[in-house]
C-alpha cells in the first residue's frame, strides 16, 4: 500500500494552505424598490424572491 | 425523444434518468412551478416542452387518444394527464413554444449545487411585432450595410450544401467535409 514517506512539514502544510483564497462574489442591487438587497446577478434575489429588470419584474419564490 | 447526452446521466443510470425526468415533469403539471436543480431543470425542459406539445396537438383534434398514451408512457398519473390535456394546452394555443420558464436560483444550502425554478408560463402570449429583415437593414447606417453581402454570401453556401447534400446519399460524412470546405471558402471570398 502506498504511504507518505515523510512527515509533512508544517511550512509545506501552511505554504499549501495559504493558496486556498476565497473570491468575493460580485452582486448587485435588487431592483425591488421596496427590497433593495443585495443578491447575485442574474439570478432571483434571495430576499424577496423576485427577478427581473424594473419593467418586467416578476415573483419567483 | 432528445438525444441522450454525453457524460453522467441524471441520477446515474439512463432508466433513473428516465425515472427522475418522468416525476419532475409529472410535478411540473401537478404543481405549475418546480424548484429544482439547474441541470435537472436544463435537462427537464425540452422533456416537458414535448409533452405540452402533444397535449397541445390532442387539443387540436390531431389524433388526440395516440397522443394522451404517448404522454402516458412518461407520466404515469392518470390525473395529470389529464389536467395536461384540458387545463395547461388550451392556454397554449396561440404560444409558438416556449412553454416554460427558467429562473436561476442561489446554490443550495448543504451541497452548494446551483438552483433553479422552473415553472409553466402561464402569462397571456403577445406576438412580437413582425419587424421585416429589409426595413431593420434600411434603418441601420451604413456600417451595417458592410455586413449585408457577407450574411448573403453565408446564406448561398448553405443552400448550395444542402442542395448537395439532397442528392448526396453516399457518406454523409464527406458531404459535411465538403459543405464545412465551401463555407469557409464563402467567409474568405
Ligand atoms: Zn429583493
Amino acid at each position: 500500500m502506498a504511504v507518505p514517506k515523510r512527515k509533512m512539514s508544517r511550512s509545506n502544510t501552511r505554504h499549501r494552505r495559504s493558496a486556498w483564497k476565497a473570491i468575493a462574489p460580485s452582486l448587485v442591487t435588487c431592483v425591488n424598490p421596496a427590497c433593495g438587497a443585495q443578491h447575485l446577478p442574474h439570478r432571483a434575489c434571495g430576499n424577496c424572491g423576485q427577478y427581473g429588470a424594473k419593467s418586467s419584474r416578476r415573483q419567483v419564490l | 425523444m432528445p438525444t441522450p447526452k454525453k457524460g453522467a446521466r441524471l441520477g446515474g443510470s439512463p432508466a433513473h434518468q428516465r425515472l427522475i425526468l418522468a416525476n419532475l415533469a409529472t410535478d411540473l403539471f401537478r404543481y405549475g412551478r418546480i424548484t429544482t436543480t439547474e441541470s435537472k431543470a436544463r435537462t427537464l425542459r425540452p422533456h416537458a416542452e414535448k409533452l405540452i406539445t402533444k397535449a397541445k396537438k390532442a387539443h387540436l383534434g390531431e389524433n388526440p387518444l395516440a397522443q394522451r398514451r404517448e404522454v402516458l408512457k412518461t407520466i404515469r398519473d392518470k390525473g395529470v394527464v389529464h389536467v395536461l390535456f384540458t387545463e395547461i394546452a388550451p392556454t397554449f394555443a396561440e404560444r409558438p413554444g416556449g412553454y416554460t420558464r427558467i429562473t436561476k436560483l442561489g446554490p443550495r444550502k448543504g451541497d452548494n449545487a446551483p438552483m433553479a425554478v422552473i415553472e409553466i408560463v402561464t402569462e397571456e402570449y403577445v406576438a412580437k411585432a413582425v419587424t421585416t429583415p429589409a426595413a431593420t437593414k434600411a434603418d441601420e447606417k451604413p456600417a451595417a450595410a458592410e455586413e449585408t453581402p457577407a450574411e448573403e454570401s453565408t446564406e448561398e453556401t448553405t443552400d448550395e450544401a444542402a442542395a448537395e447534400e439532397t442528392p448526396a446519399e453516399e457518406s454523409t460524412e464527406a458531404a459535411a467535409d465538403e459543405s464545412t470546405d465551401e463555407k469557409t471558402e464563402g467567409d474568405k471570398a
